[in-house]
């Protein structure tokens, strides 16, 4: 069927995304012992926000040097146990200023 | 366990950079839905209950061009479908009394960002971990979109370029704090970029376009993770250790 409503079409949007995110909270209430499936559970954060920093990252500023500081900067920080805040604030700064003065 | 106001206060400090991410990014997407022929308004209302970067800016291109229900209901249970792996992951961090009704508001902010703070917490986290960031980051998500949509460029374009950067720096600043303490964390976040690397320039360079970023965010994260699992199993104690 062809969308003649945008709104029709935001709440089926909304919907599919709504099931897809609460259906396992909701669903797994109680503790994984599998030790595979807890292991796999483990790793997927890591895996998976990995996955979109690289190389997102690099195409996400107005040139790859900035993204290329950004990224440095934010290694670097994350590394001596920076907050999230700080990590990222000095991150955006980095951008800005290589990209005012290149 | 930490009191409510506690744990809702430091999801508001977590959730204040991904809230300015957001406004930034959001504010592209909302330029983009007023292209696409969709009024401000609309394009907030998406926004704000919807709650997806990648998911929107897909829909907004098949909004454009014309589409069906349901090929837009296909598209973002794809693209969409890594908040399942997050949600499932979630569903053994949250604290475990955690009632029914506080997972439906839990779901609701299951997005990138909120998934990677929120595993960024020690041990189990607070449903008002979850309301804190949420509160923040989704007006903002919204606010932008509608800002976005209505004045369209005004924002000098080498601040919206720094903002782009600091969900990403976010990112980073979950993931390798715990791979600095664990070899095993460490090769994986390596391997994952490489191959998320590899993985984006082969679909630019044979156009395989089937491959989007939301299902190959799935692919790389069933595989590593699945892998990672069989090979290196972790027990209760180094799971403790690796979180710290």
């Amino acid at each position: 069927m062809k969308i003649e409503s945008i709104l029709l079409a935001i709440l089926l949007m909304a919907g599919v995304t709504y099931l897809i995110r609460v259906l396992p909270l909701v669903l797994i209430r109680r503790e994984i012992k599998n030790t595979t499936v807890r292991s796999f559970l483990h790793y997927v954060p890591y895996v998976t926000l990995s996955v979109m920093t690289v190389p997102a990252i690099f195409t996400a500023t107005g040139v790859i040097w900035s993204a290329l500081a950004g990224f440095a900067v934010a290694v670097l920080l994350s590394l001596k146990g920076c907050k999230l805040p700080l990590v990222a604030a000095c991150a955006c700064a980095a951008v800005f200023l290589v990209e005012l003065f290149f | 366990m930490a009191n409510r106001k506690t744990w809702f206060l430091r999801g508001v400090r977590d959730g204040v950079p991904i809230g300015l991410g957001y406004f930034a990014v959001s504010f592209a997407l909302g330029i983009k839905a007023v292209g696409a022929g969709i009024s401000p308004l609309e394009a907030a209302l998406m926004s704000l209950l919807n709650l997806t970067s990648a998911g929107e800016a897909a829909a907004i291109v098949l909004l454009g061009v014309g589409t069906t229900y349901v090929e837009l209901a296909f598209t973002q249970l794809v693209i969409n479908l890594r908040y399942l792996l997050m949600s499932c992951a979630l569903s053994q961090r949250i604290a475990p009394e955690s009632s029914v009704l506080h997972r439906l508001l839990v779901g609701y902010g299951v997005t990138d960002e909120i998934f990677g703070i929120s595993m960024g917490v020690q041990d189990k986290f607070s449903p008002y971990y979850s309301y804190g960031a949420i509160a923040v980051a989704a007006p903002c998500w919204a606010l932008g979109t509608l800002l976005g949509a209505l004045l369209g460029n005004i924002l000098p374009a080498n601040l919206v370029s720094a903002l782009g950067v600091a969900l990403y720096a976010m990112f980073l600043a979950v993931i390798l704090p715990p791979a600095r303490k664990s070899r095993v964390i460490a090769g994986i976040i390596l391997v994952s970029m490489l191959a998320s690397t590899l993985l984006t320039l082969a679909c630019t360079h044979f156009g395989w376009t089937f491959l989007t970023e939301g299902f190959r965010i799935i692919l790389l994260t069933v595989v590593i993770s699945a892998a990672a699992a069989v090979l290196f199993p972790v027990r209760e104690e180094t799971e403790v250790s690796d979180e710290n």
